[in-house]
């Protein structure tokens, strides 16, 4: 079966969304909206409510009940003299039918999808696996902490202190992540909007990891530290029909603060724009559409598209002006559901580091 | 002018039906039996590319336990978890109330892309095939059969490889009683950087190496080259009735294109308004050779998809699937044939003498001005072969031997009737006799295509039949030697085989282990079995040639005894030495394996240690044969076996010759057919002669022979070419045998027959022929019988 074609989403939220949104395209009727059908029709499955305040370590776990779900870590390192690495873990699940429950065996209705990245400045190694849950292929738990498909896991004995590894044919990683900061609620306290018609997910991230461990790289290992960042989002209908794909930025400041932005692409031109700012002690300011502005300045042509890795960000309520730029340009992803998804460096009003996602150019 | 020339071309038709008629069936013929045979060739192929598509699975590494049984489906979550990339497999087989299928159970999550036949990777991660009650995908033909069968929703999709089906794992678990179990993992592409040995995650598991995807296709080259070849044979065969209505029709049109041409049509346009209508011929009769054509194929396919089965284990559609190249190529084999046969007649027409006389008997005249020509191109054809016989090697170069040989034979024929026509009129005595064979000399050369077309088929049929009932002989009494024992029987596993073995001991004469291992020679899949040393095997075991004390050294295991084939691929004798995955030996004797198309190997008991992973669950069984049934039901009972695991000899004998026999069918039908085509040549061209001969007739009528007695003499005339020729065929047919038997079977199959003679067949043969004749002469001589005086006198009045 030919993953590639069967999981390629029609029409054009954060890659790991469309990503599980890829597995979901399997499930009923083909779903022709959105960037990886994440515009889909959410009938039958849970929505995210506001209001809702989260409940931890239980909501590190899984939520079935919701369509998609995913786990989604970046990390931003450093080599030896310098030498800058990204590292990307992703696990989404998604649900193939709702009802909330999963079957155990091989009827089970949920579907994971590991991504892995490995980014440096001058290559780009990147694998997927795909599973179905009920057997014990994939999956995660709660407490304590794991997160797991084959032989990748994000294990802990906390969400807060966990060893992440991925191995691919040409690369592996093993890193340790730990922070004692909080987890920071997206959005109003969690509750994210992703456009104007209401479409929205729980979203919580912890930006604040420290990270130290090993790269395995065709020509040896590499010691590595670094910052890392966790999104953690899980909804049913993410996105509006009209939004054809997105560009997503979380950026490690140097004085401590972080700040997460994304545009959500509208086909009719009218693009949904937010923003938070974190705070160097974990406070979050959220900013609704309009706030934050991004302008991409220069493209770079990769796997036969124009893809803009090179942008200048301006967020005037906090006196940022910055130019985020990719540390290495062709950072594809070339999995079921493609995306662009690599390092940055921050130059600016501001110095830093992050990670840019961006999906649905064609 | 044109359209007026064209009139006057086509009136021949008008006014010769039947030679139209026989034009037309000729070529449908001929484009029948090719187009027949390509059709069954085309879709053996493509059942094979289906099935060696079915998961990639042929050419990937599996992982299975190591003692053959299933493996627990906890063992591939351990894999994966540990990083090895495989995807579970069950495979078995679902019985339904309109016969089974082969059912794969597939996990579409971890299987890579473009592992699954067709259209089915649209269908399989859709929710209703992977979540109860899930969904069965067949072919279109297999969907058919299964209608009705209370199996899951069946799904068609094009591609999908016959009698069989895919379901997602879960849903085949339950339908094959497999719960928690799977069959095998596939070993994929693109490995991890790095992962733990198989021993130390699952030490009952064992990877086997794939084999390269081509294997049935290079096992089944030589069957199908059999098959073409014959269907060139018919194609040929079929041609020379063409060529004869063709050449006669251009003959008996010479005045009109004379007078055309006369007229003022240009040799370009006349040419032109020939070649169209031999192109309106060519495409009618093409597509009726078509139709013909499925019809055989349809007919025959049953019989060819039994052998594959039975001789490689080759799954095959029964089916016919028409596909629009195939009309194509036989609309193509049909002008091309057309082409063949008439391109000497056209080159005629474009040199025609505008002011050349009518000559009626030029055509059969030229005939005979050729008759020199043949003789060197026969001549030039009998060397060839001969050296093809002495310095080619190889499938092809047989088959271009025989095809050489034929054709030197055809070509020889009227040659060899001159003179023994000639010499028969030298013997003859009275006038009546003497005209009897020079008449029959100089109708020779309209009849020659005929005949050689029946020397061909008589010739094929000869040589086919000897060949045939020589292995029919060779192989029955090969199975008496090689099925020694009364019983086989397999046990589920090993531990059983033990139980099994002690109980057998105490119920036979004998136990003969039959262990077997798999390994490689040169590379290539070799099957090992071990023997144990017991008197069954000395005194029974087809030895083809071997050292003297052959047995002794196999038990001592200082030597092996390996396969013909084998011997032959690797051209080895006793004595030499061979290497057994790994095992350096020596080869202690040959013995004959007819219809296995792998090399083998036999080894002492002691030596089989030395090899991995060895099945130890099969026995052969000594006892007196009215014991065998009440052996059977108490291993029923005891042991639970299932009745497939408990085969007694003359069940085994039966299986092997019913394949046998239908390996055959095949063949024995194209025969008839050939035959029944040159009979209709032979038919065709008397009665064509017979209209052409009045002016011949007419004098002798006139010197006082009846009509009653020219028609008699009009059949013995036909009967004594039929039986001259089936005499020539014989020593043509014989030598066609022999190269079949020691040459093409060697090529295509590895094993050399004894030639053995069956003169009943020759006299039956011989009777058939004549009976051919006599029916082909019936009509004209009943013609000629009732030709109206008149018309006779008529030859005197005007010439025609």
């Amino acid at each position: 079966m030919n993953v590639r074609h069967q999981w390629t989403p029609v029409g054009p939220v954060r890659a790991a969304t469309l990503a599980l949104m890829a597995i979901g395209g399997l499930a009923g009727p083909a779903a022709a909206q959105g960037f990886a059908g994440m515009g889909t029709d959410a009938e039958g499955y849970a929505l995210p409510q506001p209001g809702v305040a989260f409940s931890f370590p239980a909501d590190h776990g899984p939520h079935p009940a919701f369509r998609i779900e995913w786990w989604y870590i970046t990390a931003n390192l450093e080599g030896p003299e310098g030498r800058a690495y990204g590292v990307q873990w992703t696990l989404f699940r998604n649900a193939l039918a709702p009802g909330g429950t999963d079957a155990p065996g091989w009827a089970a209705t949920q579907g994971w999808m590991g991504h892995a990245a490995l980014t440096t400045p001058e290559r780009h190694f990147v694998t997927e696996r795909i599973a179905r849950g009920g057997i014990g292929q994939a999956g995660v738990e709660s407490d304590p902490f794991e997160a797991w498909i084959d032989d990748w896991g994000l294990s802990g004995p906390s969400l807060s202190d966990v060893r992440m590894t991925a191995t691919g044919p040409d690369f592996a990683y093993d890193l340790a992540l730990a922070t004692d900061r909080p987890f920071v609620p997206q959005g109003d306290n969690g509750y994210s909007v992703k456009s104007e018609a209401g479409q929205a997910s729980y979203y919580y991230s912890q930006p604040f990891y420290q990270v130290e461990g090993t790269l395995t790289l065709p020509d040896g290992k590499v010691q590595v530290t670094g910052d890392a960042w966790l999104d953690r989002e899980w909804s049913s209908q993410p996105l509006g029909d009209d939004q054809t794909g997105w560009d997503w930025f979380s950026l490690h400041l140097d004085g401590g603060e972080k700040l997460m932005g994304y545009r959500l692409r509208d086909a009719s031109g009218d693009d949904f724009f937010v923003s938070t700012w974190i705070a160097a002690d974990g406070t979050p300011t959220p900013y609704e559409d309009g706030h934050l502005r991004g302008t991409p300045l220069e493209r770079t042509e990769v796997a036969g598209r124009e893809i803009p890795t090179h942008w200048s960000l301006a967020l005037p309520e906090r006196d940022l002006d910055i130019e985020v730029r990719a540390i290495n340009s062709a950072a594809w992803m070339d999995t079921s559901v493609a995306y662009w998804e690599g390092p940055v460096t921050v130059t600016g009003s501001h110095d830093g580091i992050g990670y840019l996602e961006m999906t649905g150019y064609e | 002018m044109m359209q007026a020339g064209l009139h006057a071309l086509l009136s021949h038709w008008w006014r010769r039906p039947f030679q139209l008629v026989t034009l037309l069936l000729g070529l449908a013929t001929a484009t029948a039996l090719w187009s027949g045979v390509q059709a069954i060739n085309t879709e053996a192929r493509a059942s094979y590319d289906r099935a060696a598509q079915a998961l990639g699975a042929e050419s990937r590494d599996r992982i299975v336990a190591r003692d053959g049984a299933a493996i627990n489906q906890d063992d591939f979550v351990a894999l994966r978890r540990a990083g090895w990339l495989v995807t579970p497999v069950v495979d078995g087989r679902v019985q339904t109330e309109n016969g089974s299928i082969r059912l794969l159970g597939v996990d579409p999550f971890t299987l890579p892309g473009g592992s699954l036949p067709g259209d089915l990777a649209d269908t399989a991660l859709d929710l209703s095939f992977l979540t109860p009650p899930g969904q069965v995908v067949v072919s279109p033909a297999t969907a058919d059969r299964l209608a009705g069968t209370d199996l899951p929703p069946i799904v068609r999709v094009e591609g999908v490889a016959p009698a069989m089906g895919y379901a997602d794992i879960g849903i085949a678990q339950d339908l094959l009683g497999l719960r928690g179990q799977l069959s095998y993992l596939l070993v994929l592409d693109d490995q991890p950087l790095t992962r733990p040995s198989l021993d130390t995650i699952a030490p009952d598991l064992r990877v086997r190496e794939g084999q390269g995807q081509a294997d049935l296709a290079r096992l089944t080259d030589s069957f199908h080259l059999n098959l073409t070849a014959f269907g060139l044979l018919s194609f040929a065969v079929g041609l020379f009735i063409v060529r004869g209505a063709v050449g006669l029709a251009f003959e008996q049109r010479r005045p009109v294109f004379r007078t055309l041409r006369a007229l003022g049509l240009s040799t370009r346009a006349l040419l032109g308004l020939l070649m169209a209508e031999l192109l309106v011929f060519a495409v009618v009769a093409g597509a009726l050779g078509i139709a013909l054509g499925y019809l055989i194929a349809t007919l025959l396919l049953p019989d060819v998809a039994a052998t594959l089965r039975g001789l490689y284990g080759a799954s095959v559609e029964g089916e016919l699937s028409i596909a629009p190249v195939w009309w194509l190529t036989g609309l193509g084999i049909s002008v091309l044939g057309t082409a063949i046969a008439a391109g000497s007649s056209l080159w005629q027409v474009a040199r025609l003498p505008l002011l050349a006389p009518a000559q009626p008997r030029a055509w059969a005249m030229a005939r005979e001005r050729s008759m020199r020509w043949q003789a060197v191109a026969a001549l030039a054809l009998a060397v060839l072969a001969a050296l093809t016989g002495w310095l080619g090697s190889g499938l092809v170069a047989g088959f271009a031997m025989l095809g050489a040989l034929l054709i030197a034979a055809a070509l020889a024929l009227p040659l060899i009737l001159h003179g023994a026509l000639r010499l028969g009129g030298r013997m003859a005595r009275g006038p009546v006799r003497e005209w009897f064979w020079a008449d029959t000399r100089q109708q020779l050369p309209g009849l020659s295509l005929a005949l050689m077309a029946l020397l061909l088929a008589l010739a094929t049929n000869i040589g086919v039949g000897t060949m045939v009932s020589s292995f029919r002989l060779t192989f029955t009494g090969w199975l008496d030697q090689r099925l020694a024992s009364e019983l086989y029987v397999t046990a589920e596993d090993e531990a059983q085989a033990g139980d099994l073995r002690a109980f057998l001991e105490e119920r036979s004469r004998a136990v003969l282990p039959i262990f077997s291992a798999e390994g490689e020679i040169g590379g290539l899949p070799t099957e090992i079995y071990g023997v144990a040393d017991h008197p069954t095997y000395r005194d029974n075991w087809p030895i083809l040639s071997a050292q003297p004390d052959v047995w002794d050294r196999v038990a001592e295991g200082d030597g092996v005894l390996i396969n013909e084939q084998l011997s032959y691929r690797d051209d080895l004798s006793p004595g030499d030495a061979i290497i057994v995955s790994g095992w350096q030996t020596e080869v202690a004797g040959i013995y004959s394996d007819y219809g296995n198309p792998l090399a083998q190997v036999l080894v002492g008991m002691d030596a089989l240690d030395r090899f991995e992973d060895v099945r130890r669950t099969e026995f052969g069984v000594r006892i007196d044969p009215s014991e065998t049934g009440a052996l059977t039901d108490a291993l029923i009972d005891t042991f639970g076996l299932s009745p497939d695991a408990i085969v007694d000899q003359a069940r085994l004998k039966q299986m092997s010759l019913s394949v046998f026999e239908r390996t055959f069918a095949v063949t024995g039908a194209l025969n008839v057919l050939t035959l029944a085509v040159a009979g209709f040549a032979i038919l065709t061209s008397l009665m064509t002669l017979a209209t052409m001969r009045l002016p011949q007739l007419a004098p002798v009528w006139a010197l006082g022979l009846t009509r009653g007695r020219l028609a008699r003499l009009e059949m013995w005339r036909a009967l004594l070419l039929a039986g001259l020729t089936m005499l020539l065929a014989l020593p043509v047919g014989l030598l066609l045998a022999w190269v079949l038997l020691a040459v093409i079977n060697v090529e295509a199959f590895g094993w050399r027959l004894p030639m053995h003679l069956f003169p009943g067949q020759w006299v039956l043969l011989m009777g058939l022929s004549l009976l051919a004749a006599l029916l082909a002469s019936l009509w004209p001589a009943r013609r000629i019988a009732r030709t109206p005086p008149a018309d006779m006198l008529k030859v005197f009045a005007n010439e025609r």
